[in-house]
């Protein structure tokens, strides 16, 4: 047990004294999986974004349905860092199965709020605990036992309310937005809340440190999870079939997808603009995604990395054969199963090259629910007028979790449909030949199928073709084409989003590259190792592969580069070796890599960045972050 | 006696069907299969069917998946597109193909070998969702592309060139599509082209997905005696359950026969199949019946060929995903892409 001094000794007075922690503070509440907590959690994550204070989301939840432990995680941060934190301040400790390990691992001086048979207080004396009779209170609202569970979790809201100042109202609001039109489940809800105060104010002295306080940074802004993100960005891309198989974290993509289309894309006599199909399993699922493709659809697929794997086959033959399509990988911890519910960037390298043979794909890189948006319609014009699989890789903590975003902004084009022939330009050419690089960006034509021109028609196969999509074995015919879908991943570089490089006006020697939700961490690092330690760290966030050339500009002008990857091997460094060789001169890449499913915090970036600046620093590639 | 003038010999106009086309526009390239090969019979009378049932060839997608036999929509109907796909997986490309253009007539091509063991998953769901969907099994009983392995619906003691035996019993795929819903089961034989087109243009007329099973025999290496699919055991065994017309719906039909000894069943568009019956009372709209008689068939190691099984009234996939008529593919930006005050009022809900 620690022996810290306890901080709990002193009376506090119930509001914060100014100095005090005002709206910095992050909450984990530890309940078991399938209690219903769920609701609770995001009224109080509503409530606090609804006083202004910027706020985000976290669930870190089991693969299970019901009985294991998991824990849902709000970070407020007047700055508006609300990427992971490694600490927690305030515990609302309900699983008594994890309690007593949870409460361990607290720092002093943070809180602890209890259902009171737990008796946590004696564990530590350096906590401030606050025991309240969660189930006992709930049971003054109704006596239905289920009911009383599920009221047991808005309970600690109000405890939790009236212990950080939370704004009643806005918890009110954040009550009737969650449960809508049911008015009873608005009402005890409200009752529980108001119990949990009430309880509080007159047992619970104030005596933590933490508070929150109205702003206004949330003017126009919305909560919303990457997932739903990106179905919008396909809906307003103008996605027609979407197939896809169940699995967690990509399955809230298309189940959101498919809401977001019943509303939007049907006609006033009911009937769809779209198809969305579950398939039987991820390889039907890619089968029947690439083929609308290849019929003229806008068509998606999403999945995760046991998806992905199985895929691989059917996304070569889309490669060769050049055919649009867009799958959408919501990574998760694998290899195999891995841990199913956590977040990872583990499937960069096997998306990137996914299939046998010679194979390379543009991936699209999202950081936050804004460019799953953007990249959700952008993927589409991409694949079309390359004619390839385009990947876009988010993440569990992306996909799944709960961010503050501005609006996002409707496409400001309209959509590229590629270099398809209509009967009138067939009428006009008399023909043509499929794979024919015929405009010097080695994308050639194409013709969808039920063109009504008798030259329309060509053969797509797997095997071996030449420009005229003729079946051939020629080792010349196939390394021309092959060729030219080299030159065709080229023209793909040029097209897809470029990095986004924020550096000091005095050019730092020390630059760090990171993709996807890396990024929230390591802007909130930055402005930590500029303000602690004076260290300027100029970024590069890469926005999709390939690859474009200012990223080795980048690493040339910077002595020491961090390359940041959520995964054990260091893809994103693995690939920038590959790519650029020798031109990267030795010793300036340093790998930071970071595996266990949690996302990444911004203390492990800047622990990494100081120890390499001002500590010993360590050897290039040998750093793994826990 | 005088003999008649000699008459100039003017060359025979080859016949033009309903579209304006020959029989030779609905040609492919020429084949590169083994001579004699089923699967070569088998696009000759693809080619008679579109013929004879006036498609124009552009509304056409051919899919297929890997094998001897998915490579023949390459030997058939050269003015459609193709698209010969990966192994097992021709039942998804088509789904997408057709999910994308409703417009499209699509006719898949499959082997034994790619559709009952690499590709049954998805066989059993492209049935069990009634795409629309001409679902041809080139059935030779082995897998010929990589030389000749035994495939799963070879016979129960079937034996190889080389002696040996298939000790498990056959997969009937007819009785598979019959249990999982197929709305146009049939079986039939490369070597009874008359039985065999009169089958496809019903296929043609049919709205639903239509398996049609071909005993197609694999000249190379599954043709010798003691083999359950060569043409000789085909030509032997074979007993068609019914004599069978195809009436088109602009053909009048007439009722010219005894009581009780033909059906007449009329199509999605139209058109009729005519059976004639043989022998058997038999009523291919009866599940049961069908049921039955695939599993005499099994049982006894019948090769009854014929119209199986046929629902004109079962719903297809588009209806039931409610798709509106025009292909999706074919959409206007403005009815994909819904304008910017719905993204407004969707982020307005968020609040
Ligand atoms: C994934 C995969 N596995 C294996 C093969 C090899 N292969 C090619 S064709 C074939 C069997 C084809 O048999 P069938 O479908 O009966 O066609 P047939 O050649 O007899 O007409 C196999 C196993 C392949 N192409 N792809
Ligand atoms: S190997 Fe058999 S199936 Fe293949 S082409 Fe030759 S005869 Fe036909
Ligand atoms: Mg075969």
């Amino acid at each position: 047990m620690s022996n810290h001094p306890a901080v709990a000794e002193v009376a506090v007075p119930r509001r914060p004294a100014p100095g005090r922690i005002v709206n910095d503070l992050s909450i984990q509440v530890a309940t078991v999986n399938g209690s219903g907590s769920q609701s609770s959690n995001l009224v109080l994550l509503r409530s606090l974004f609804g006083m202004g204070i910027p706020v985000g989301g976290k669930n870190l939840f089991p693969s299970n349905i019901a009985g294991l432990p998991t824990w849902f995680t709000i970070r407020a941060n007047r700055d508006g860092w609300v990427g992971r934190k490694r600490e927690v301040d305030i515990l609302v400790a309900l699983n008594p199965q994890t309690a007593r390990s949870d409460v361990d691992e607290l720092s002093p001086g943070r809180a602890v709020l209890y259902e009171e048979g737990l008796r946590l207080d004696r564990q530590r004396d350096d906590l401030v605990f606050y025991p309240a009779p969660f189930q006992k209170l709930a049971a003054e609202v109704v006596r239905e036992t289920r009911l009383k569970k599920l009221l047991a979790n808005m309970v600690y809201v109000g405890v939790l309310g009236e212990l950080l100042s939370i704004e009643r109202e806005e918890i009110y609001r954040a009550i009737e937005r969650q449960f809508r039109r049911k008015k009873t489940a608005v009402r005890l809800n409200r009752q529980a809340v108001d119990l949990g105060a009430a309880y509080a104010r007159e047992n619970l002295p104030k005596r933590d440190a933490y508070a929150v306080a109205p702003m206004n940074e949330n003017e126009g802004k919305i909560l919303i999870d990457g997932n739903a993100a990106a179905a919008l960005g396909s809906m307003f891309g103008g996605v027609s079939v979407a197939t896809w198989y169940p699995i967690t974290p990509s399955s809230s993509l298309v189940e959101q997808l498919e809401g977001f289309l019943k509303r939007h894309r049907k006609r006033d006599d009911g009937k769809a603009t779209y198809a969305v199909v579950q398939a039987e399993d991820e390889i039907a699922a890619a089968g029947m995604a690439i083929a609308a493709g290849w019929a003229g659809a806008r068509s998606m697929t999403a999945t995760s990395g046991p998806g992905i794997s199985l895929m691989s086959e059917f996304v070569g033959l889309a490669y060769y054969a050049e055919i649009p399509v867009v799958l959408w990988d919501i990574q998760r911890v694998g290899p195999s199963t891995g841990l199913p519910t956590r977040t990872a960037q583990g499937d960069l390298l096997s998306t990137y090259t996914l299939s046998h043979g010679d194979t390379k794909h543009p991936c699209l890189l999202p950081a936050s629910t804004r460019e799953c948006f953007e990249f959700g319609w952008k993927a589409f014009d991409l694949s079309e007028r390359l004619q390839t699989p385009i990947f876009v890789l988010s993440d569990l903590d992306l996909g799944m979790n709960i961010w503050a975003t501005d609006p996002f902004e409707y496409p400001d084009r309209p959509m590229d449909r590629g270099k398809v022939l209509s009967r009138a330009d067939l009428r006009r050419l008399g023909g043509f030949r499929r794979y024919a690089d015929v405009d010097g960006d080695a994308i050639p034509w194409r013709t969808l199928p039920g063109t009504d021109h008798p030259g329309a028609a060509y053969f797509t196969r797997g095997s071996g073709h030449d420009e005229r999509a003729e079946y051939t074995e020629s080792g010349e015919a196939y390394v021309r084409v092959m060729e030219r879908l080299g030159r065709k991943f080229e023209t793909a570089r040029t097209l897809v989003p470029p990095p986004v490089i924020s550096e000091a006006d005095g050019r730092s020697p020390v630059g760090l590259i990171a993709f996807g939700t890396s990024d929230h961490p390591v802007e909130e690092a930055r402005v930590r190792l500029r303000d602690l330690a004076a260290i300027e760290v100029d970024y590069l966030r890469l926005r999709a592969l390939p690859f474009s050339p200012t990223v080795l500009d980048f690493i040339t002008s910077h002595r020491r580069v961090v390359v940041v990857d959520q995964n054990r091997d260091g893809q994103l460094l693995q690939l920038l070796r590959s790519e650029f060789g020798e031109r990267i001169p030795p010793g300036v890449l340093r790998s930071l890599r970071h595996f266990s499913g949690h996302p990444l915090t911004a203390a492990t970036v800047v622990d990494f960045v100081t120890e390499m600046e001002i500590g010993a620093g360590p050897a290039a590639g040998s750093t793994a972050s826990p | 006696m005088p003999r008649a003038p000699r008459r100039r010999r003017t060359p025979r106009r080859p016949k033009t069907n309903r579209v304006g086309l020959q029989q030779r526009d609905y040609r492919g390239k020429p084949s590169t299969l083994c001579k004699g090969c089923g699967h070569d019979a088998i696009s000759s009378q693809l080619i008679r069917a579109f013929f004879e049932s006036d498609v124009r060839p552009h509304r056409v997608a051919k899919l297929s998946g890997i094998g001897c036999s998915s490579k023949t929509p390459a030997y058939f109907l050269n003015q459609s597109h193709g698209f010969n796909a990966v192994h097992g997986r021709m039942p998804s490309v088509a789904t997408g193909a057709v999910l994308a253009n409703r417009d499209l007539i699509a006719v898949g091509v499959s082997g034994d070998g790619d559709t009952a063991s690499i590709g049954m998953g998805q066989f059993v769901h492209l049935v069990r969702r009634n795409l629309p969907l001409i679902y041809i099994v080139e059935n030779n009983g082995v897998y010929g592309l990589t030389k000749g392995q035994f495939s799963a619906t070879a016979d129960e003691n079937a034996r190889l060139r080389s002696g040996e035996v298939n000790r498990l019993p056959n997969i009937d795929l007819c009785g598979m599509a019959v249990e999982l819903g197929a709305t146009y089961v049939a079986r039939s034989f490369a070597g009874d082209p008359k039985q065999l087109v009169a089958l496809l243009r019903g296929a043609l007329a049919h709205n639903g997905t239509a398996v049609i099973d071909i005993l197609s025999p694999c000249v190379t290496f599954n043709n010798h005696p003691g083999s359950t699919k060569s043409y000789t055991w085909g030509k032997t065994n074979e007993e068609p359950i019914q004599l069978l017309d195809f009436v088109p719906a602009v053909d009048q039909i007439e009722v010219d026969y005894e009581e009780g000894t033909t059906q007449d069943i009329q199509l999605h568009d139209g058109s009729w199949v005519r059976l004639r019956k043989l022998g058997r009372d038999y009523d291919p709209t009866d599940r049961h019946d069908a049921e039955n008689l695939l599993l005499e068939a099994q049982e006894s190691g019948l090769f009854l060929t014929g119209l199986i099984y046929l629902n004109t009234k079962k719903r297809t996939l588009l209806d039931t995903l409610e798709l509106c008529d025009e292909p999706l593919a074919l959409l206007p930006e403005h009815e994909l892409r819904p304008r910017s005050e719905v993204l407004d009022e969707v982020f307005g809900s968020y609040r």
